[in-house]
C-alpha cells in the first residue's frame, strides 16, 4: 500500500502523482523505475520514477491514461492508496562528467528524461534538453527542465510552440549548425527513439534509449521484456532500462509492444461501456 | 484362506476420484476430488505401521507418516493434520505437489509386492480435513526469543523457514518481491493442479502463529542483504528467492509475438488471472500451441493451454519419454486430456508471418545416443529431418537459471559458476555470516518439497547459531555462581 500525497494533472491525459514510498525514495537513482499496481485485480504497470525526495520519503510518477489499467490509477485519489508499488528497478543511468549532453524526450517520455537531465547537470555537465509534443497543450515539465540544465528547445507537430515539427527536425537543425555532443539520452515513443537514435547514432554521438517493453515482474521472471541489443538478447527489467540506441534492434521491439494491441482495445471498449451503463443508471 | 485374502486387498491402494478428462479440460478445476472419510481410512488401515519406517527417511521434512495414518486409520482427522504439521506446516500443499514416489511412497514396503501406501493422498486428506472442518489449531509457540530472522521469498522454502522459525518463538519477516505471497505456488503451479484457496489459507496459518509478510520488497534493489542487518536490526537472513531467470533456446524468432517463457505464460493465467473472463491481463490464447521441454512445468503449461482453448496442445521434447523429467501422474494426466507428444525433436527455428507472429515451429528429429553426464542418453540430431509444427504460440518450459539480484547486490556471498549461492546442504550456511540459503537458489531449479527439506535444515541452524552460544554462556555462567 503506498498513498498518493499530490494528484496533479500535467495535461489532458497526463497525471502527476506523488506517492509515499519511504524505501524507493531512499534507494531510488536516474533511470530506475517502480511497477504500480493501482487497485486489486489490475495489472502491473512499470513507470519510471520521475523525481524523489529521500528526506520526505515520497516518489513521484508521471503516466499518460493509454490503457485500462493507467485509466483505474487516474481514477484514484489524493489521499487514496495504490494497492502495490515496488522499486527501485532496472539499471541506474551511468551518470559521469561526459560534456555536452543532449537529452531528448518525446510525449510523456520526457517525464523519465527529467531526473536523468538532473543527474546529468548536477555531475557538471553542459545539457540541451529538447522536448516535444503533438500540441503545445501536451508539453510538460518544460520549467523544471529550464531550471536544471542549459537550454530548452521546444518542438510541436502542430507548431502552435516553439519548433514546427518531430524533435528529430530540432535534432537535425542542432548538427546542421555545427554542435558536437558528447552523449545523447532519447527517451519517447519507440517509433521516435528509433527516428531520433539514427540520427544522433550515425554523427557519431553515444547514444542511450531508454526502453519501456511489456513486462509482468521487473525483476528477471518473465522474460516478456526481452530486446535484442547487438544481437544478443536482453531483459528489459534488469539489464535495462536503458540501452545502447546503436545496437537496438527497434523494429523487433517496436513489433513486440504491438502483441496486446487488439486485446488492450478490447478491454478499453468493456470499461467504457462499463462507465457508460453506471452513468446511464445514476441519470 | 481369510489371510491371503487380507493381504491381496492390503496390496491395492484406494484410488482418487478425480474429474473425466473430458471435462476437466475446460476448466481450471482441480483434477483429482481427494479421498472422503470411509475411502481415507480404508487407506490408512493399509498400512503395516512399520517399527522402523523408511518411509519417514524418504521425506525431506521427516513428516511422522506412520503415526499421522494411524490417526486417520483411528478416525481422528484433526490429530492426524496436527501431527504432519510437527515439521510440515504446508501439508495441503505438499499432499498435493510433492512426487511421493519417488521420496516417501517408493521407499514403503508395501510397494515391494503391490502399491505402495497413498502417503501422499492421506496427507491432503488430512490437510483439508482439518481445514474445511474449521478446526484449524495453532502450534505451541514458544514465547519471543527477542531474536529477529528476514526471509527473502515466500516460495516453499522460505514459508518453511517461516514457519519452523515463528514456533521457536523468533520474530519473523518474509520479504516478497510479487503482489501475493506464496512464489511459485502462486506465480507457477496452476489452478487445476493446487487450487489457490488452499496456498492463502496455508500462509495465512503461518501469519496466524506469528509470521509477517512484506509484499513488494525486492531484495537487492529496495533493501539489501547489509542494510537489513545494520538499519533494519536483523539477526540473521535466509534467502529463498528462487531460480527466477527463464531459459531460452537461443534459436532465430524467439523474440517473436506468441513466444511466452513457461514462466511468463504460467504467470500471466496463474498470478495475473488472465484465465478469467474480463481479466485485466492479456494472454494469447492460442489455437495451436507448442510446449517445449519435458518437466512438470511443460507439463503445467501444455495443459493450461489447452484450458484457454487451443483446439491443440503439443509437447516437444528432444529426448523420449523414458527421459522426461515430469512426474509420471502429470505425463499420465496431459495425456489422458489429449496433449500430445512429439517427442525425440528438437526445435531449430520459430516462423512468423508477416507481422512477426508466430506461425511454426521448425523442429529436427533425434535419435538417442551415448549416455551423457546426466546418465541420461544424449540425443543427437537426425541429419535432414526437418519439419515444421503448424502453431500460433510457443512456450519455452527448458528450465530457470538462479536470479541473479541478491548475489550481485550482496558482494560477500560467493556463487557458482552456475550463479547460485554456495550453502552447505545440511544447514544452508553461506560464505556470509548469519545468512543461510536454500530451495532453488541454491540447488537451480527442483522440487517444492527438497525446497521446503533445505528450509527445515537452515532454520535448525539457525535456531542454533542464534540461540545456542548465548544458552552456553549463561549455563557456564549458573554453573559457577554456586561455588562463588
Amino acid at each position: 500500500m503506498s498513498r498518493i500525497l499530490r494528484k496533479e494533472q500535467l495535461s489532458e491525459q497526463v497525471w502527476r502523482y506523488r506517492l509515499e514510498a519511504p524505501r524507493i525514495a531512499r534507494k531510488r537513482q536516474a533511470g530506475q523505475f517502480v511497477i504500480v499496481r493501482p487497485i486489486e485485480g489490475q495489472e502491473r504497470l512499470p513507470l519510471t520514477i520521475a523525481n524523489a525526495d529521500a528526506q520526505q520519503g515520497w516518489i513521484e510518477i508521471i503516466f499518460q491514461v493509454i490503457g485500462h489499467g493507467t485509466m483505474h490509477l487516474a481514477e484514484l485519489n489524493e489521499g487514496d492508496e495504490i494497492a502495490d508499488l515496488v522499486g527501485p528497478l532496472g539499471q541506474p543511468t551511468h551518470v559521469e562528467r561526459f560534456g555536452r549532453c543532449l537529452c531528448i524526450g518525446g510525449g510523456v517520455g520526457v517525464a523519465p528524461l527529467f531526473p536523468i537531465v538532473c543527474a546529468l547537470s548536477a555531475a557538471g555537465n553542459d545539457v540541451t534538453v529538447v522536448v516535444g509534443a503533438r500540441t503545445k497543450d501536451l508539453l510538460i515539465l518544460q520549467q523544471e527542465m529550464a531550471v536544471n540544465s542549459r537550454r530548452v528547445i521546444v518542438a510541436t507537430d502542430d507548431g502552435s510552440k516553439g519548433f514546427h515539427g518531430f524533435v528529430s527536425g530540432v535534432v537535425q537543425d542542432l548538427f546542421a549548425k555545427g554542435e558536437k555532443f558528447d552523449l545523447a539520452v532519447v527517451i519517447g515513443p519507440a517509433v521516435m527513439m528509433k527516428a531520433v537514435s539514427a540520427l544522433t547514432v550515425s554523427a557519431g554521438v553515444q547514444t542511450l534509449a531508454s526502453l519501456n517493453p511489456i513486462m509482468i515482474d521487473g525483476t528477471g521472471m518473465c522474460g516478456g521484456c526481452r530486446v535484442t541489443v547487438h544481437g544478443q538478447t536482453k531483459f528489459g527489467c534488469v539489464d535495462g532500462p536503458e540501452f545502447d540506441a546503436a545496437g537496438i534492434d527497434w523494429d523487433e521491439m517496436i513489433n513486440r509492444l504491438t502483441a496486446y494491441r487488439p486485446l488492450e482495445r478490447q478491454a478499453i471498449d468493456r470499461h467504457t461501456c462499463r462507465i457508460e451503463r453506471q452513468t446511464s443508471k445514476v441519470l | 484362506m481369510k489371510e491371503t485374502k487380507k493381504l491381496s486387498e492390503r496390496l491395492k491402494r484406494v484410488g482418487m476420484q478425480e474429474q473425466p478428462a473430458d471435462q476437466r479440460r475446460q476448466n481450471f478445476d482441480e483434477v483429482p476430488f481427494g479421498y472422503n472419510e470411509s475411502e481415507a481410512i480404508t487407506e490408512a488401515r493399509r498400512c503395516l505401521q512399520c517399527g522402523k519406517p523408511l518411509c519417514v527417511q524418504g521425506c525431506p521434512v521427516a513428516v511422522q507418516i506412520p503415526q499421522f495414518i494411524k490417526l486417520i486409520a483411528e478416525g481422528d482427522f484433526a490429530a492426524a493434520a496436527r501431527k504432519i504439521k510437527e515439521t510440515n506446516s504446508l501439508p495441503a500443499i505438499c499432499g498435493r505437489v510433492c512426487p511421493q514416489e519417488e521420496q516417501c511412497e517408493v521407499k514403503c514396503i508395501l510397494g515391494k509386492k503391490g502399491e505402495p501406501v497413498g502417503i501422499g493422498n492421506l496427507e491432503r486428506f488430512a490437510a483439508d480435513w482439518e481445514r474445511e472442518h474449521n478446526v484449524i489449531e495453532l502450534p505451541p509457540i514458544k514465547p519471543p526469543n527477542g531474536r529477529k530472522v528476514a526471509v527473502i521469498g515466500s516460495g516453499p522454502a522460505g514459508l518453511t523457514v517461516a514457519g519452523e522459525l515463528v514456533k521457536e518463538g523468533f520474530e519473523v519477516v518474509v520479504f516478497e518481491a510479487l503482489h501475493e505471497p506464496g512464489g511459485v505456488l502462486v506465480y507457477g503451479i496452476p489452478e487445476f493442479r493446487l487450487p489457490k484457496e488452499i496456498v492463502k489459507k496455508e500462509i495465512e496459518y503461518l501469519q496466524q502463529m506469528g509470521v509477517k509478510i512484506e509484499k513488494n520488497v525486492v531484495v537487492g534493489k529496495t533493501i539489501t542483504i547489509d542494510e537489513l542487518f545494520q538499519e533494519e536490526g536483523f539477526d540473521a537472513v535466509f534467502v529463498g528467492s528462487g531460480a527466477g531467470l527463464p531459459s531460452f533456446m537461443g534459436i532465430p524468432g524467439e523474440n517473436s509475438i506468441g513466444v511466452y517463457s513457461a514462466n511468463e505464460y504460467l504467470t500471466r493465467s496463474n498470478l495475473m488471472k488472465a484465465y478469467e473472463e474480463g481479466a485485466n491481463t492479456p494472454i494469447l490464447r492460442g489455437r495451436r500451441v507448442a510446449t517445449v521441454g519435458g518437466g512438470n512445468v511443460a507439463m503445467d503449461s501444455a495443459r493450461t493451454a489447452l484450458r484457454l482453448g487451443a483446439e491443440r496442445s503439443i509437447i516437444v521434447y528432444r529426448r523420449s519419454e523414458a527421459e522426461m523429467p515430469a512426474r509420471l501422474a502429470e505425463i499420465h494426466h496431459a495425456k489422458e486430456e489429449g496433449i500430445e507428444f512429439h517427442l525425440l525433436c528438437n526445435p531449430v527455428e520459430i516462423l512468423t508471418d508477416e507481422k512477426r507472429f508466430v506461425r511454426a515451429l521448425r523442429c529436427i528429429r533425434m535419435e538417442l545416443g551415448e549416455p551423457d553426464s546426466s546418465g541420461r542418453r544424449r540425443p543427437v540430431p537426425v541429419p535432414g529431418s526437418e519439419f515444421e509444427i503448424e502453431c500460433d504460440v510457443v512456450i519455452i518450459a527448458i528450465g530457470n537459471k538462479p536470479n541473479p539480484l541478491i548475489p550481485s547486490t550482496t558482494k560477500q556471498l560467493q556463487v557458482s559458476k552456475w550463479g547460485t549461492i554456495i550453502a552447505n546442504e545440511q544447514d544452508g550456511r553461506t560464505s556470509m555470516p548469519r545468512v543461510y540459503a536454500g530451495g532453488d537458489i541454491v540447488t537451480g531449479a527442483a522440487t517444492v518439497i527438497l525446497a521446503m527439506g533445505a528450509g527445515r535444515n537452515a532454520a535448525q541452524s539457525i535456531a542454533k547459531d542464534l540461540l545456542e552460544p548465548e544458552d552456553k554462556n549463561e549455563e557456564a555462567e549458573e554453573d559457577r555462581s554456586p561455588e562463588e
